[in-house]
């Protein structure tokens, strides 16, 4: 468990070190993501040992967002100017983009699964 | 050396805040996964609303500042790097699957995040914000650290973006099943991408209550959508604000 902590911080560490470097949009964590699932396409065996520790960090994924929620106390005033706006532009917007993510994938899923079939 | 001024240096070494903040957030954590069980996993119950809930009336009886309590809670925190990094497991196991759906991926991440921008911007500015307001609002689907940099970029303020990109994610967690139940999608390999693509983390954290697979898509549209949504929203946001 402690080997594959290990691994995970270190990649963490390659993919803040990469971001930092070429200053990439992209969060480190997230490059950290790419970089570890290339070296697991190229050492498969390194999977096994990993994942019992990553299925249970997983696990507990709800928990890692409470503190930044609590944030949420801190800087809550900073919307109230435009409340309204705010709360009607998250739910129309997050509505849309669930649904218009999901209805496109499944006509795509449900044509390749057509294709086949004929 | 007396007793007394042993158990008061005991005393203060308990009471110092990092031990306190971190113990109520597991508390607080551990409370509302039970609520949650107990309401038979029905989304509404969503452990991180309840969560922060508990700990916000918490401090707020306690006159406790949220900086004060995040010297604890940091910890907890922290551990949000390598389980980013820990998605790339779930991912590997889904690679079949992946490379099979390279198509509607791609296209569904496409057309999604455009929409998540475009919605956001054309419902705020109708209603009147403020351009920081909608600036911080535009990258609101992506993670929260890519959030704040797009934002920051485009003149947004990174600490209302945070809660606008914590509140989207709670939303997303709270709602999607019946979004996605009305709209009759259901397919877990499009429902856990779509939670990914709309709501980041939070909504991937609410597929992987669901199934391995669900949370290995939610993952993968989390990531993409962060990557996507850095390249389009300085885009689209001065394109948009010249027509609304």
């Amino acid at each position: 468990m402690l080997l594959s902590l290990a691994v995970l911080l270190l990649f963490q560490c390659l993919g803040e070190g990469l971001s930092y470097v070429f200053t990439l949009p992209v969060p480190g964590p997230v490059v950290g993501m790419l970089l570890l699932l290339g070296f697991l396409i190229a050492r498969p065996r390194a999977a096994d040992t990993i994942e019992p520790t990553a299925n249970e960090l997983l696990r507990h994924l709800s928990l890692l967002f409470v503190p930044a929620g609590v944030g949420i106390m801190a800087s809550a005033s900073a919307v109230r100017g435009d409340l309204v706006a705010v709360i009607l532009a998250i739910v129309v917007s997050t509505t849309l983009g669930i649904g218009v993510t999901a209805v496109v994938m499944r006509a795509l899923m449900r044509g390749r699964a057509g294709d086949k079939a004929s | 050396m007396s007793a007394i001024p042993r158990l008061n240096a005991i005393w203060v070494y308990l009471a110092a805040s990092p031990l306190l903040g971190l113990t109520i957030t597991l508390f607080a954590y551990v409370i509302a996964q039970s609520i949650y069980a107990r309401c038979r996993f029905n989304p509404l119950a969503n452990p991180v609303l309840i969560a922060v809930a508990l700990i916000v009336t918490l401090l707020q009886i306690s006159h406790t500042p949220y900086p004060t309590y995040f010297e604890g809670a940091q910890f907890v925190h922290f551990l949000l790097g390598p389980a980013t990094v820990a998605l790339a497991l779930p991912l590997y196991r889904q690679l079949g699957n992946l490379r099979r759906l390279a198509v509607p991926i791609t296209v569904a991440l496409v057309a999604g995040s455009t929409t998540a921008i475009v919605s956001a911007v054309a419902v705020s500015s109708w209603l009147g914000a403020s351009k920081q307001t909608v600036a911080s609002l535009a990258p609101k689907s992506a993670t929260t650290p890519i959030a704040m940099a797009v934002a920051t970029s485009i003149g947004g303020i990174p600490s209302l973006t945070a809660v606008l990109v914590i509140s989207t994610g709670v939303f997303g967690a709270v709602f999607a099943r019946g979004i996605l139940n009305v709209l009759r999608v259901t397919e877990p390999e499009a429902r856990g991408f779509a939670l990914g693509v709309a709501s980041h983390g939070i909504g991937t954290a609410r597929a992987f209550q669901i199934s391995q697979q669900m949370g290995a898509f939610a993952g993968l549209g989390m990531g993409l959508n962060g990557i996507l949504t850095s390249f389009l929203v300085p885009v689209l946001v001065p394109v948009l604000a010249r027509w609304l």
